[in-house]
C-alpha cells in the first residue's frame, strides 16, 4: 500500500471532496493500485533531464491588457445556483 | 443518405437532390429510431432544423461552402451556446453553455448544423463511456460491447450512421481508441493545431479536439474547418493551415513507415498483431519501405500520463464548486461544507478518484516525486519520437491492445482500464498528429484499428496515408448494417 487512510482523508480535504467513511477503505485500495503504477517512473534515472511542460517547449503567450469581451452579467448569473442583487451567493463566510 | 461521404452530401446538395431540412431531418429520425444506443446526450430538433433552414438560404444564395448544411454530431465537452453541454456529468446537468466553444462556431460559420451533443465518458475521463452520467453507450457492432471511451458517444453515432461526421476530443487516447473499437477514421491533430477554447478542458497540456469519421477523406474535411490560430487558446499554434485534402492522393512509393519494435513485442495480442502487420503489408504493395524502429521509454507513458493528466484534472476541475454554475448540494452547514457535499455528489467515482491522485501528485513535498518526474519522462518519450522521425516518415502500430470489450470487464480495476491506452498516451505526451483506421475485423466480427503517428504539425501526410489504404481495402466502407 503506497498510502493510508489518513492520506486519503487529507487528500479527500485539499481536493475538496467529502468521503463517506464506508467507502475510504475502497479508495485507499485503488488509488494505492494508481500510485503503485505510477511508480515505474522510478526505475529511470532522470537526473539532468528539463522538465516539459509544453509539447512544443513555447512560451505561453500573453495579450494586451484591453477590454475584448462586452458585460454579459445577466447572462451568467442565471448560470449561478444562487444570486442576489447581481451578485454570487455564497453561505455565510463570517460571522 | 447515410451511406454517403461528406463531399457526396455537399454535391446532393448543391445539386438540390435534397436540402439540408431534408438531411437533417433524415438523420434526427435515424437518431430516434437508434435511441437505445445512448449516443447522445441532448438532441433540439428544433434549434438543429431552424439551422438547416439557415443553411437552405445559404445553399440558395450560391453562398456555400463544402460543409453548408451538413448535420454534424458533437462531443458534448464543446460548449454550444443556449444547448446544455453536460461533459457527461451531473455537475453540469443543468449548465446552458452561455457561449460557442471556437470549434463549434467554426462549424456555424461553414453553415453546417449541430445534430446533437454526443455521449462522453464524464469529463472524458474513461476509455469505455462507462463513467457517463447519463449511462453507457452501446457499441453498435454488438450492443453487449463498450464503443470505446472517452469519445463513445460520437463514434457509436458515426458508427451507427446516426450522424455523417462527429467530433470528438483526445487526451490519452479518446478520438482513436473509439475509433478502433467502432470502425472508424478518427484523428487527434498535433497539440496547438485546434482551439481549445470553449472545450472543457480534462488536462490543458494533452487535449485536442479532432475529427471522427468515416474515412480519411472526410476527416480532412472536418480538420480543415477545426484547424487554426486562435487567440482566445493561448497554446494555440500561429502557423499556416495546409489544404488538406490537397495532398490525398499522393504517391506512397518509398514512404518510410517505422515499426516500433516496443509495439510489436510477444504481449500484443496474435489476432491484432496479425491484422496489423497485413495493414502494414498493404503498404510495401504501395511502395512503401517498413522500417524497425524503438521507443525505448514507451512503457514508461501510461504511468507518467497518470500523473500529468491528473495533476491538471485536479487543477482544471477546482472551478467546479457550486458557486457559479452548474451542480450545488441541496444542503450544507457552512461554505467548505458545500465546496465539499457539491463535489462529492456533483462528481462520478472516476473522476474523483483522478483529482484524488493529481491532487496528491501536487501536494507539498511530493510534487518533485511525482509532477517534475513526469514531466522529465515526457521529456525522455518525446525524445524518442524526435530520434525515430530521423528513420521514418510515419510510425504504424496497433491503436489498442484489443477490440472492443463487454461493460463491466474493466469497471472494478482501474489500472486494466488504464491500460487501454497503452499505444495511445505516448503521442499526446509528446504533442504528436495521430490517427486510427479501419485495417480488419477480428474472429469475433469487431472493428481493429491501425494508428499512423506523424511528425508534428504533418497531419497531410498522415491522412494522405490513410487515404492511399482506404483506395486499396473496404475496411472503411463496412457498417454495423452492411457487415
Amino acid at each position: 500500500m503506497s498510502i493510508n487512510n489518513d492520506d486519503v482523508e487529507k487528500i479527500a480535504h485539499l481536493a475538496r471532496l467529502a468521503i463517506d467513511p464506508a467507502q475510504l477503505e475502497t479508495y485507499t485500495q485503488t488509488l494505492s493500485e494508481i500510485l503503485d503504477l505510477v511508480e515505474q517512473m522510478n526505475e529511470v534515472d532522470t537526473d539532468g533531464i528539463d522538465a516539459m511542460a509544453h509539447p512544443r517547449d513555447t512560451e505561453l503567450r500573453l495579450r494586451a491588457d484591453a477590454v475584448t469581451e462586452e458585460n454579459q452579467r445577466d447572462k451568467y448569473l442565471k448560470l449561478a445556483p444562487a444570486s442576489e442583487n447581481g451578485l454570487f451567493l455564497v453561505p455565510k463566510v463570517l460571522d | 443518405m447515410h451511406n454517403k461521404s461528406l463531399r457526396e452530401l455537399a454535391q446532393g446538395l448543391g445539386n438540390n437532390d435534397f436540402s439540408s431540412v431534408e438531411l437533417t431531418q433524415y438523420f434526427l429520425d435515424r437518431i430516434e429510431a437508434n435511441k437505445d444506443i445512448n449516443a447522445f446526450i441532448t438532441v433540439d430538433r428544433d434549434t438543429s432544423l431552424q439551422q438547416a433552414a439557415e443553411a437552405d438560404k445559404l445553399l440558395a444564395a450560391g453562398n456555400s461552402g463544402v460543409l453548408t448544411g451538413i448535420p454534424l454530431a458533437h462531443k458534448d465537452i464543446f460548449c454550444t451556446d443556449g444547448l446544455r453541454t453536460s461533459c457527461g456529468s451531473q455537475m453540469l446537468d443543468n449548465f446552458i453553455a452561455p457561449y460557442n466553444a471556437t470549434v463549434i462556431q467554426k462549424f456555424r460559420q461553414a453553415g453546417s448544423v449541430t445534430l446533437g451533443k454526443t455521449n462522453m465518458d464524464e469529463f472524458a475521463m474513461g476509455s469505455s463511456n462507462e463513467t457517463s452520467f447519463y449511462g453507457s453507450v452501446l457499441n453498435p457492432w454488438d450492443k453487449d460491447r463498450v464503443p470505446g471511451g472517452s469519445s463513445g458517444g460520437s463514434a457509436a453515432a458515426v458508427a451507427a450512421q446516426l450522424a455523417p461526421a462527429a467530433t470528438g476530443t483526445d487526451t490519452g487516447g479518446s478520438i482513436r481508441q473509439p475509433a478502433s473499437f467502432c470502425g472508424l477514421t478518427g484523428l487527434k491533430p498535433s497539440y496547438g493545431r485546434v482551439s481549445r477554447y470553449g472545450m472543457i478542458a480534462f488536462a490543458s497540456s494533452l487535449d485536442q479536439a479532432g475529427p471522427m469519421t468515416r474515412s480519411a477523406e472526410d476527416a480532412a474535411i472536418m480538420l480543415q474547418t477545426m484547424s487554426g490560430f486562435d487567440e482566445r487558446d493561448s497554446t494555440s499554434m500561429d502557423v499556416p493551415v495546409p489544404d488538406y485534402s490537397a495532398d490525398l492522393e499522393k504517391d506512397l512509393q518509398g514512404l518510410k513507415i517505422g515499426m516500433p519494435i516496443e509495439f510489436f513485442n510477444t504481449d500484443l495480442d496474435s489476432e491484432i498483431a496479425s491484422i496489423t502487420i497485413g495493414a502494414l503489408r498493404e503498404y510495401e504493395k504501395m511502395g512503401a519501405e517498413l522500417v524497425e524502429i524503438s521507443l525505448p521509454n514507451s512503457h514508461l507513458s501510461v504511468p507518467c500520463y497518470y500523473v500529468l493528466a491528473p495533476a491538471e484534472a485536479s487543477s482544471n476541475l477546482s472551478r467546479f464548486d457550486g458557486v457559479r454554475y452548474g451542480y450545488r448540494t441541496a444542503e450544507f452547514e457552512d461554505l467548505l461544507d458545500m465546496y465539499k457535499k457539491t463535489r462529492a455528489e456533483g462528481f462520478g467515482e472516476e473522476v474523483k478518484r483522478r483529482i484524488m491522485i493529481g491532487t496528491y501528485a501536487l501536494s507539498a513535498g511530493y510534487y518533485d516525486a511525482y509532477y517534475l518526474k513526469a514531466q522529465k519522462i515526457r521529456r525522455l518519450i518525446s525524445d524518442d519520437f524526435t530520434r525515430a522521425f530521423d528513420q521514418c516518415d510515419v510510425i504504424a502500430g496497433p491503436t489498442a491492445p484489443g477490440t472492443a470489450f463487454r461493460f463491466g470487464e474493466k469497471t472494478d480495476d482501474p489500472v486494466a482500464m488504464y491500460l487501454n491506452d497503452i499505444y495511445t498516451i505516448s503521442v499526446n505526451l509528446a504533442g504528436l498528429p495521430g490517427m486510427s483506421l479501419p485495417a480488419g475485423m477480428d474472429s469475433q466480427n469487431l472493428p481493429v484499428g491501425l494508428q499512423l503517428i506523424g511528425q508534428y504539425f504533418d497531419e497531410s501526410k498522415l491522412l494522405n496515408v490513410a487515404h492511399r489504404y482506404q483506395q486499396v481495402t473496404d475496411w472503411h466502407l463496412r457498417s454495423p448494417e452492411n457487415s
